[in-house]
């Protein structure tokens, strides 16, 4: 598929593409930290730009016009991936962008109706392009160096002054609109999947200005965000942009309405929560269980179906994955009401006693660090004839057989404590410990017996019904 | 449904409905899964009509669980048309099927879509018109995105077994989709198009699916405009030829220029399709330009695809005009890709540019590709290296190797010794091709000490693959060659002081004893072969009992039982554990016992 190509037009030309042995992080530290660019748009001939005076140099009242003509000027896109070309007008464009960030920044009364679709232009001519190819075939940004936006010495100042003029006491969202529309935004969102951290970083600014400024276009945006993760999620796994954007998101929800609407839950159990099965989950969890955590701030009554999801995808193969699931929980937990605990203690601990017994040491002591938390240990102690038969015999076996001393000892504390809270129950249990394993057994076994005459009858009937059920 | 089928232990016949609940409830999700994909188990112990008044309900009832159940449950139910009846009954496996139709997870969304389409051949058409198509039409309008995109999958199956008025609907229906707000619907719509337009009448074809395709190839997404270009591929062999220019061609002119990368790789990647799909003349004055920005393009990506094209664009050329063609628009632009500055570029070019040479025959080959062959032979990156050295069989056909001979010596030598041993594995691979190209004397001459070197590589896989190498060169060359040549080194290696090597002997002698035939073997072979069963090191000895059952069968019976058989007895009473366990193996294979 096109999405999964290989390599791009900035790779250096090297042999160890060939042995797939060699570590990729040894690989890379070699190459240079790689720009790239579209250059889809800058083909051509030089550009020529006449040098104008300066905003300055000039009556006020020629000002607004220079002030147009500029960012005419600034529509004009170099190609950064050609070092030696335009030298002296890309030079030109970067000074005539400083100074018209300055100009927005501290001059009155420049801001004329008709600069408003031009100031718009000429973003749009410079921040919206088709993104290049990835340089490496599977991005890892965990260990791969990020592609730099090789024009960034003017995206930046472009980025700047649009902020600028956003955050102007002049400007007038009302004029704005009819510039600053969907499309525009549709625009803005996919520039999210930038690899330029310095860009997204931006982006972040200007959306968030965007959001709070147009009224009229939050129900979109939230829309097309949801449409991005869920593409994430279910289609290509691959999107640069998600952590910046649950960043902005963290901020939208903390401004929702109450009682929230419905709009709003189905975002959080069908977009947020299936966020959690991404495979790059690490960089974008911080974010996305703030996200989580301010729901449940403003919703109690969600903590249930949130928890039921986090246990429908808990990680099966990934440990690392397992220590965020329970950090997020404990994130939760120290803001469920107790009302919510109870009704979703039994699964939550199930899951809970079984991390406890994870052969990998940090999921198990991620777990036991629960018993730390004054608040969860309140809750488990108001609950303890439910929570204390559910953990038991996880944490009995685990005092018996875990091979990692520190966990042996932290369970058992975890022992004492139960110890303590009730006794009457701990000392059943822990007479009944041997039969209750029996039992368990002769179920197993019993099971297995099942499906053994079962699979004699499934024989049985076959045979019986040979002639008559055509194969 | 659990209170009807429960507390009927103390009959037989009924537990194992009560023995699925009981799993499908397990805590342990493997359990659960275990029994969902015996569920044919199940059902047929249960018959037919339990199955489908009981087992379906039950399942319909209780979907939700995790995806990989929901997933095996998906593709179980595809195959479950005999287990509730016949095609009589099919439509019961519908509403189980239309839930996992709809859930989020796309890989078992993907299956429920494959388990309908399966299954839909089994309706009557009447059924089809009664239970299907309403299912059709239900997820087509459901609310939520997944029901909208699953459905994209199934109007082509029902669509020719209806009557007009429901075909007139699925259309209706088609559109809708296809102009949905979600681009993740539109996309589904996008990538069933080409699937929908091909079971259209023609007429319909040129009303609707031209208009489809018109506007899903200038959405304002990407992804949804390069599936369109899948989708226009399949539309212009629909249509004759003279609909083409005026309903098809405008749009892919524009896909071939969009100003997003990945809409022109997916034009590169599909244009041989699209060349068979428009025709001769169509190519001629509109494919040809648009090849040639393709294989210009800004963007390497787009540059790769295309050049890998370049072979199967030209050999499809009108047969008037090709070589016209090939010299004066498609060649100039590969001349340059020779020195493109992206290595995968160069490489796609590498793998396919040596087939230009039967299509433009001797002299050209010699005059205009000879030139750009040897450039590639000392490109900086090996895989260019390679790939050309792994086709050179066409040029070989065309103009012989001798032209590139000279060229091609350096080039082999240099990859044969190359740091990489996946690139020294590649050229080994290639040995036996280019000794037969080069035919014995330049082989012996040039490539032979090359060879030999390979078997005393660090690497075992490059030893091995040197090993085998030899056989398939004495397959070549014959006997006589082999004994001339390569055995005497092969035997002297036998008194090598790294173990490694000696093991290679027994390696090679393995390999080479049935294409040496019983007479080198038993001459020359055998007596070292025996000789190292004295070897100091186990796993030579060992390896000697592996060697003689190997090439037992290559002797005669009367060396067997007085020079084979005793050797291996003594290794049978090897201190060595291993060296006996292989020894008494060799004796009962052999029948030595």
């Amino acid at each position: 598929s096109a999405l999964a190509m290989s390599s791009a037009a900035t790779t250096p030309p090297s042999v160890d593409k060939v042995d797939g042995f060699s570590r990729k992080s040894v690989r890379k530290a070699k190459q240079k930290r790689s720009q790239s660019s579209s250059q889809f748009r800058s083909q051509g001939k030089p550009i020529e730009l006449t040098p104008l005076p300066l905003l300055k140099d000039v009556s006020a009242q020629e000002q607004p016009e220079l002030f147009l003509k500029k960012l005419q000027q600034c529509c004009a896109v170099f190609d950064f991936m050609d070092t030696l070309s335009d030298l002296k007008m890309k030079e030109y464009k970067r000074s005539t962008l400083n100074e018209l960030v300055d100009y927005v920044t501290v001059s009155r009364g420049y801001l004329t109706e008709q600069a408003y679709p031009e100031v718009v232009k000429m973003v749009s001519y410079n921040i919206f392009r088709t993104l290049p190819p990835s340089e490496s075939n599977e991005f890892d940004p965990e260990e791969d160096e990020p592609t730099l936006e090789a024009s960034w010495p003017h995206l930046q100042l472009v980025y700047e002054f649009f902020i600028r003029f956003l955050e102007s006491q002049e400007f007038q969202p009302s004029i704005a609109k009819k510039y600053i529309d969907q499309k525009f935004v549709l625009q803005l969102l996919e520039l999210f999947d930038s690899e330029d951290p310095r860009e997204r970083d931006y982006l972040k600014t200007v959306l968030h200005r965007i959001y709070g400024k147009f009224l009229g276009l939050r129900a979109f945006i939230r829309k097309q965000i949801n449409n991005i993760f869920l593409r994430f999620v279910y289609e290509t796994e691959h999107f640069n942009g998600v952590a910046e954007l649950l960043e902005i998101l963290g901020s939208i929800i903390n401004g929702f309405a109450l009682p929230l609407k419905a709009e709003h839950k189905q975002f959080l159990v069908k977009v947020l929560i299936p966020l959690h099965t991404v495979r790059s989950l690490s960089l974008f969890h911080a974010q996305l269980a703030y996200c989580i955590v301010q729901f449940l701030e403003k919703d109690p009554a969600l903590t249930e179906p949130v928890i039921r999801g986090l246990l429908k995808f808990w990680p099966k193969t990934c440990s690392q994955k397992e220590v965020m699931f329970l950090g997020e929980l404990e994130e939760i937990l120290d803001v469920i009401e107790p009302t919510q605990f109870v009704k979703i203690q039994e699964p939550l601990f199930k899951q809970i006693s079984r991390c406890v017994s994870s052969p990998h040491f940090q999921v198990a002591e991620r777990a036991l660090y629960y018993w730390n938390n004054e608040y969860i240990m309140s809750l488990i102690e108001e609950n303890s004839n439910v929570i204390l038969p559910i953990m038991f015999t996880s944490l009995y076996r685990i005092s018996k057989e875990h091979w990692n001393p520190a966990i042996v000892a932290l369970v058992y504390n975890v022992l004492k404590a139960f110890m303590e809270m009730n006794s009457t129950l701990f000392d059943e249990l822990t007479s009944t410990y041997k039969s209750d394993r029996q039992r368990e057994k002769k179920k197993e076994k019993e099971r297995e017996e099942l499906w053994k005459r079962l699979e004699d009858l499934e024989l049985k009937r076959s045979l019986q019904s040979d002639g008559i059920i055509p194969t | 449904a659990t209170s009807k089928m429960a507390g009927a232990d103390s009959d037989d016949s009924l537990y194992p409905i009560a023995v699925l609940i009981d799993e499908l409830r397990n805590e342990d999700v493997q359990l659960r899964l275990n029994s969902i994909k015996k569920l044919s188990t199940i059902a047929l112990a249960l018959g037919v009509e339990r199955t489908r008044t009981e087992l379906l309900p039950f399942l319909t009832d209780t979907i939700y669980d995790e995806d990989e159940v929901l997933l095996a449950l998906a593709e179980q139910l595809g195959n479950f048309t005999m287990l509730v009846g016949g095609p009589e009954y099919v439509h019961c496996l519908l509403p189980p099927l239309e839930s996992l139709a709809t859930v989020e997870e796309t890989v078992v969304r993907d299956k429920a879509v494959e388990s309908l389409r399966k299954i839909s051949h089994e309706h009557s058409p009447v059924d089809l018109e009664v239970h299907f198509e309403p299912l059709v039409k239900r997820l087509a309008s459901g609310d939520w995105f997944t029901s909208r995109t699953s459905a994209c999958g199934l109007f082509s199956v029902c669509y020719p077994r209806v009557s007009s008025t429901v075909k007139a609907e699925i259309r209706q229906h088609f559109r809708t989709l296809c102009s949905d707000d979600t681009p993740m619907v539109r996309r589904a719509a996008a990538s069933k198009l080409g699937e929908f337009a091909k079971v259209l009448e023609l007429e319909y074809v040129k009303s609707d699916i031209i208009s489809l395709f018109t506007a899903l190839a200038s959405d304002e997404q990407d992804s949804v405009r390069l599936l369109a270009v899948e989708a226009g591929v399949s539309i212009a062999t629909l249509l004759p030829q003279e609909d083409l220019e005026t309903l098809v061609m405008p749009t892919l002119r524009q896909a071939a220029e969009d100003k997003s990368w990945r809409v022109r790789y997916m034009v590169a990647d599909k244009f041989s399709d699209l060349q068979k799909a428009v025709g001769p003349e169509i190519t001629k004055n509109d494919l040809v330009p648009a090849f040639q920005n393709l294989l210009k393009d800004c963007e390497a990506e787009v540059r790769a695809a295309a050049a890998n094209k370049v072979k199967e664009f030209c050999e499809n050329l009108p047969e008037d005009s090709r070589e016209t063609i090939i010299m004066t628009h498609i060649l100039p632009c590969v001349k340059e890709l020779v020195s493109d500055t992206n290595q995968h570029v160069k490489s796609a070019l590498a793998s396919v540019i040596m087939g230009l040479s039967t299509i433009l025959g001797k002299d050209n080959t010699v005059e205009h590709l000879l030139p750009l062959f040897l450039a590639q032979l000392k490109d900086e990156c090996p895989e260019v290296r390679l790939n050309i050295i792994s086709n050179l069989d066409c040029v070989n056909e065309v103009i012989g190797i001798r032209q590139l001979s000279q060229s091609l010596l350096p080039a082999i030598v240099e990859l044969a010794e190359d740091a990489k041993w996946r690139v020294r594995l590649a050229i080994i691979e290639y040995m036996p091709l280019l000794a037969g190209q080069l035919g014995v004397e330049f082989f012996d001459e040039k490539l032979n000490s090359l060879c030999m070197a390979w078997l005393v590589d660090h690497v075992y896989a490059i030893r091995e693959a040197a090993t085998c190498n030899l056989m398939k060169l004495v397959e070549k060359f014959g006997a006589e060659w082999a004994q001339n040549t390569i055995v005497p080194k092969v035997l002297g290696m036998a008194n090598d002081p790294n173990y490694l090597h000696r093991m290679t002997t027994l390696f090679c002698i393995n390999a080479l004893s049935e294409v040496c035939g019983q007479e080198i073997t038993t001459k020359h072979m055998l007596p070292v072969v025996f000789k190292m069963s004295n070897d100091q090191v186990a796993n030579v000895r060992f390896n000697v009992a592996k060697s003689l059952q190997k090439i037992g069968p290559v002797l005669d019976s009367n060396c067997l039982q007085t020079e084979v058989k005793p050797v291996l007895e003594k290794l049978a009473s090897d201190q060595d554990m291993d060296v006996k366990y292989f020894a008494q193996e060799a004796i009962s294979v052999l029948s030595l016992a």
